[in-house]
């Protein structure tokens, strides 16, 4: 099992394509924060005009906390689509190799294939947000320092204390993993049908923003189906820059992506189990 | 002989096109077995069958004398295989290649195995490019230096030739003869290609449209003083156990509800058809094929009809 693992991740970390999605990351983060450092007051100033009327706020608020914030707010789209690219090849771009056939007149179970081809998704998942957390978190706060951070939402603004942020992060990135992986089992089960990973990839995308869309939408005949969809859960990072910490529903969002990723892995040990490889 | 694999009326569909239909075949242990077909015959479908990489609708496959199913792969261990193309990862060299697939076998497998493999089917020197820069017949090779990677008793080679220039198709031939009589391996060789196939194999089996149309020994089947013959008749209920104890029995190569095939001196077909009208057969036609290369001429031809 180990072997195959290595084996799975050589493969992955041997693709130029594979760091295409950190490269991204890096320069989206920059130009965030290359933005930032030339117009952040600006920009700052814009987004608490309605605020600044009311409450006279002093202290360095254009922080490295913020500008992480911003940033992740930012990547809610691209992050997915840099997960899908790895995940979504991973049972598809082998199809469309052709290295599908070879590999599975191994003496190895294909249940064993696709647990170890998830599990090096997953693995390569956590790697992408411990970058994003390394280049959006440290070096946020290496170029704008530290400081109180201010949470705008629609309705209210949570002033955290500088000391009571960073654990924050840690479990937001921590709660971004279990999203991410739950996108990346969703994917790897759309590769299980594909002969190209180019299908699984778009379909991953298409899945995620009508789901998102829907999701969002304030309309009463989606409220039924709203909390069931994943994509409802999976901004649940955000609650922990709430004041309280809505442990519960935090916990509830968990449970429902863990529930999506289970589903999404099992049905593609067994659609895979029975699948007549062709390509 | 030792039965190594055995096939059991062995079905598969697509959708409402049967690929193979009720195929039963035997490969003896030391055999080049080959098997030839047109395009679209089956070929491809029964080795993946064999292999594990589609699942028949029903019928046996048994190796070893085990039964094979996708709930025990174990008994692949002791196979190696090309299938069609032998498609790599372009991206990692041809040592990283090799070096892959020989650990999902077996991770003991030592280096220099790998250098044995390699200096065998001769891309020693050559495994540190990128198999995206190695020719198809490079890439051939190394497919067969996965294939005998772990040493296995059984190769199973759909079209090992495909793409290979005529001095790459003699070398593959060479090679391929090497290993069943050098190195003992059992061979299942594909080929749409009578001549390829004649230059190899031990025994053969034809099949055409999913069926068996006719196998056994390749000096016997193209032995020049036997032919084919082809016997057409009205539907009769008694036609599946006539050849049963009959002198006719060890000539029949393939029976099917309204024709039959036998390999027999042509001299004779007056006595075979004396034979059928004395037990009741209607016989609608009899028709003698001048060899077997005319035969698998005429089915890739699609003259002859089954059924």
């Amino acid at each position: 099992m180990i072997q195959l693992l290595k084996i799975e991740l050589y493969k992955i970390f041997k693709r130029p394509r594979t760091y295409i999605s950190f490269g991204l990351i890096t320069a989206i983060t920059f130009l965030i924060q290359l933005a930032m450092l030339t117009d952040g007051k600006g920009f700052l100033g814009f987004v608490m005009q309605g605020i600044n009327e009311q409450f006279d706020i002093q202290g360095h608020i254009l922080n490295g906390y913020l500008v992480t914030y911003i940033i992740l707010q930012s990547l809610l789209v691209q992050i997915p689509l840099l997960v899908a690219l790895v995940a979504g090849d991973a049972l598809a771009g082998e199809a469309n190799l052709g290295t599908l056939r070879l590999l599975l007149t191994m003496p190895i179970s294909r249940a064993k294939i696709v647990l170890m081809k998830f599990l090096s998704s997953f693995i390569y998942t956590v790697l992408l947000i411990l970058w994003l957390a390394l280049v959006a978190l440290f070096l946020s706060l290496l170029l704008f320092g530290t400081g109180d951070m201010v949470n705008m939402k629609s309705d209210a603004f949570i002033m955290i204390l500088k000391d009571d942020i960073m654990w924050r992060y840690f479990m937001a990135f921590a709660f971004a993993v279990l999203a991410m992986t739950t996108i990346a089992s969703l994917s790897l089960f759309l590769s299980a049908f594909a002969d190209n990973s180019i299908g699984p990839i778009m379909a991953t995308m298409g899945v995620v923003v009508v789901l998102t869309i829907l999701s969002n939408l304030e309309i009463p005949l989606f409220n039924i189906i709203r909390p069931y969809l994943f994509t409802t859960h999976m901004v649940g990072w955000k609650g922990f820059f709430d004041d309280p910490v809505p442990f519960a529903a935090i916990g509830r969002s968990a449970l429902v992506m863990a529930f999506y990723t289970i589903g999404f892995l099992t049905a593609t040990i067994v659609y895979f189990n029975k699948k007549d490889i062709k390509s | 002989m030792e039965k190594i694999i055995e096939t059991q009326n062995l079905t598969k569909s697509f959708k409402d096109f049967k690929a193979v239909d009720n195929l039963s075949f035997a490969i003896n242990k030391g055999d080049i077995y080959g098997f030839l077909g047109q395009n679209g015959a089956g070929k491809s479908t029964t080795m993946r069958m064999l292999l594990g990489l589609i699942f028949p609708d029903s019928g046996k496959i048994l190796i070893n004398g085990k039964e094979f199913s996708n709930k025990d792969r174990s008994l692949l261990k002791n196979i190696g295989a090309i299938i069609e193309r032998p498609d790599m990862y372009g991206y990692l060299s041809g040592w990283d290649n090799l070096k892959i697939f020989a650990t999902l076998r077996n991770k003991n497998i030592p280096n220099t195995r790998l250098y044995e493999v390699l200096e065998l089917v001769g891309l020693k020197g050559r495994e540190k490019d990128k198999v995206k820069a190695y020719s198809q017949g490079m890439k051939q090779r190394l497919g067969l230096a996965i294939a005998l990677i772990h040493q296995p008793d059984i190769l199973i080679l759909d079209e090992p030739t495909n793409g290979l220039d005529p001095q790459g198709i003699a070398d593959m031939r060479t090679l391929i003869i090497s290993l069943n009589k050098d190195h003992n391996k059992t061979i299942i060789i594909s080929s749409h290609l009578l001549y390829e196939i004649e230059q190899m194999a031990t025994r053969m089996l034809i099949i055409h449209k999913g069926k068996k149309v006719v196998d056994g020994a390749t000096i016997e089947l193209l032995n020049p003083d036997e032919t084919l013959v082809e016997v057409k008749i009205e539907p009769d209920k008694n036609w599946d156990t006539l050849f049963a104890d009959s002198v006719w029995q060890q000539k029949l190569n393939h029976i099917d509800t309204q024709s039959a095939v036998l390999k027999m001196n042509p001299a004779t077909t007056p006595e075979l058809n004396n034979w059928l009208v004395k037990n009741g057969i209607r016989v609608l036609e009899i028709k003698s094929k001048h060899s077997l290369e005319d035969y698998f001429i005429s089915l890739t031809n699609d003259t002859v009809t089954k059924n």
